[in-house]
């Protein structure tokens, strides 16, 4: 489904170049949850906004679904993937109401006005239907997350990018979270990239793992690895320390 | 623990507080006693543990009503105290360290200068003493070059230096009690176990009284020697061990972690529903 080689993204020039992410290669296949942690400015995040088009400056190949994928995307490129903030704060806009923020990538993807759209949106990520009229401030922070989730899937991308969806968010609401995003995947046959510094929601979202630092991928395991805790490079195994007391 | 000493530090009982003329109260009827250990307050967001702890520092609003039956602190009742009473109090018997040290740092002074203050407050040090009680102090938290640090302002650190060098400022002056609200939170995985390490190095031995904030139970549990479970203002279960756990709501709590080791196909999440029907139960 993702198929992504030697990505290399360089930000700056001179003495403040920072070279951010090192020539990565990987690919996750269709109804795959690849994951992808390593500790903050390791380069995680940047991966995931290349491949969101987020970021424009960077090298290398990516595929979608076996078409290569520019810089400048086309509306239909744009549509296979849709990525959901870290922060629901800061990622919905404070002063438009919940429904013109679920009916704003159909709106800009010229597919009509989106409204007829919205009920149907909230109601599969769990949310009344009269949401729809409230601002984002009147909503908790797992709600919000929810409406960013509702937001992303409202074009029915094949991929869903993932950048620390829980990590602004209470264990209980965690849970809530990982589940809806647990049963959006099983229903439409999603393609998850899940990046977050908490191997223990990696492990138990991910089929397969990617440990991250200064840029380049150091170590790979599987389920069954993260189940037994076996790993491959001294840097996973100190992640793996720190993440269980 | 073999270091614990009965000698009560904090005794808290009954505290309530209420905010402005709303009638529910954010905290209500939390009891408990500190000694020379250490205990963590775990819920959710709204639970009102961050309220607990700074009603016992009284660093609330004005809007905050706060009553106890017993708020002492070593044997001297804390609600009794003036304003200028407490500022005396503060930093130097108790301290509060808080989430981010991005905010709780002054921006526009240098790390040197602010660690300095704290010496020059407390302990009553000349400037020069001050600086090198400060040199001292940071190279205790394990930053190395304390000299290049200290001539630094908080934008240019990380986070995970900033909580050191908070904790270095709180703890310069050896309180008696130390709260810690959600220290680790805003920091990466990978930092938060030498945070902790830390902490609990220094309060050892200071033989100090810590209160550790927390929404994750299971750090908490590692940490401390018992543990106190909030929902909806209440105090529902004081815990030794995770696996003693009876309350609905503690054990939801720890079931919405996900384990590698025990992997689950979804994740159980709390039934509120039934958590609110039932409050009586928690008494």
């Amino acid at each position: 489904m993702i198929k992504v080689d030697k990505l290399d993204v360089v930000y700056g020039t001179g003495r403040a170049r920072n070279h951010a992410v090192r020539g990565v290669s990987f690919s996750v296949a269709k109804g795959e949850t690849l994951g992808i942690v390593g500790e903050s400015g390791c380069g995680k995040s940047t991966v995931l906004r290349s491949l969101a088009g987020i970021e424009q400056g960077w090298t290398g190949s990516v595929e979608f679904n076996g078409t290569p994928i520019g810089k400048l995307r086309s509306r239909d490129e744009l549509k296979l993937s849709q990525m959901v903030f870290q922060d629901p704060y800061g990622s919905l806009h404070p002063r438009h109401r919940i429904g013109t923020a679920l009916a704003e990538p159909i709106r800009s993807m010229g597919l009509g006005d989106g409204w007829s759209k919205v009920p149907q949106a909230l109601k599969q990520v769990g949310l009344p239907e009269d949401f729809a009229n409230r601002f984002p401030h009147e909503l908790s922070g797992g709600q919000r997350q929810r409406v960013a989730i509702a937001r992303a899937l409202i074009l029915s991308p094949p991929i869903l990018l993932l950048d620390e969806p829980t990590s602004a968010l209470d264990v209980s609401i965690q849970a809530e979270i990982l589940n809806l995003l647990d049963d959006q995947r099983d229903e439409r046959g999603l393609t998850f990239v899940l990046v977050s510094h908490d191997l223990s929601v990696i492990a138990h979202m991910c089929d397969r793992v990617l440990v991250m630092q200064n840029g380049v991928f150091l170590d790979e395991m599987t389920k069954a690895d993260l189940r037994a805790g076996t790993t491959h490079a001294a840097y996973s195994q100190e992640l793996f320390e720190a993440n269980f007391l | 623990m073999p270091d614990r000493n009965p000698s009560t530090i904090l005794s808290v009982c009954d505290l309530n507080v209420r905010f402005g003329k709303n009638s529910i109260a954010a905290v209500s009827n939390v009891s408990f006693d500190l000694g020379r250990e250490r205990i963590g307050i775990v819920g959710e967001s709204g639970s009102g543990k961050s309220t607990t702890g700074r009603a016992i520092m009284r660093l609330l609003a004005p809007s905050a009503h706060i009553s106890a039956e017993r708020l002492d602190l070593d044997g001297s009742p804390l609600l009794e105290k003036t304003e200028r009473q407490m500022g005396a109090l503060r930093g130097k018997d108790m301290a509060l360290i808080m989430q981010d040290p991005r905010y709780s740092l002054n921006p526009v002074l240098n790390i040197g200068r602010q660690v300095a203050e704290a010496a020059r407050l407390h302990l009553g040090s000349s400037r020069k003493q001050a600086l090198d009680e400060t040199r001292a102090m940071l190279r205790r938290v394990r930053i190395n070059d304390a000299d290049r640090v200290m001539k630094l302002y908080p934008h240019q650190i990380s986070g995970g230096m900033g909580q050191r060098v908070m904790i270095a400022m709180m703890l310069l002056s050896k309180p008696k009690l130390v709260i810690a609200d959600e220290p680790t939170s805003a920091l990466d995985v990978s930092v938060r176990k030498d945070v902790l390490i830390l902490l609990d190095e220094l309060v050892r031995e200071n033989n100090s009284g810590l209160i550790l904030i927390s929404h994750d139970i299971r750090m908490v549990a590692a940490f401390c020697e018992r543990i106190l479970v909030m929902y909806a203002g209440r105090v529902v279960e004081t815990l030794t061990r995770l696996d003693e756990a009876e309350h609905a709501y503690t054990r939801g709590l720890i079931a919405a972690l996900p384990d590698p080791r025990n992997p689950v196909r979804r994740l159980q999440v709390l039934d509120r529903r039934t958590l609110e029907t039932t409050p009586e139960a928690t008494e």
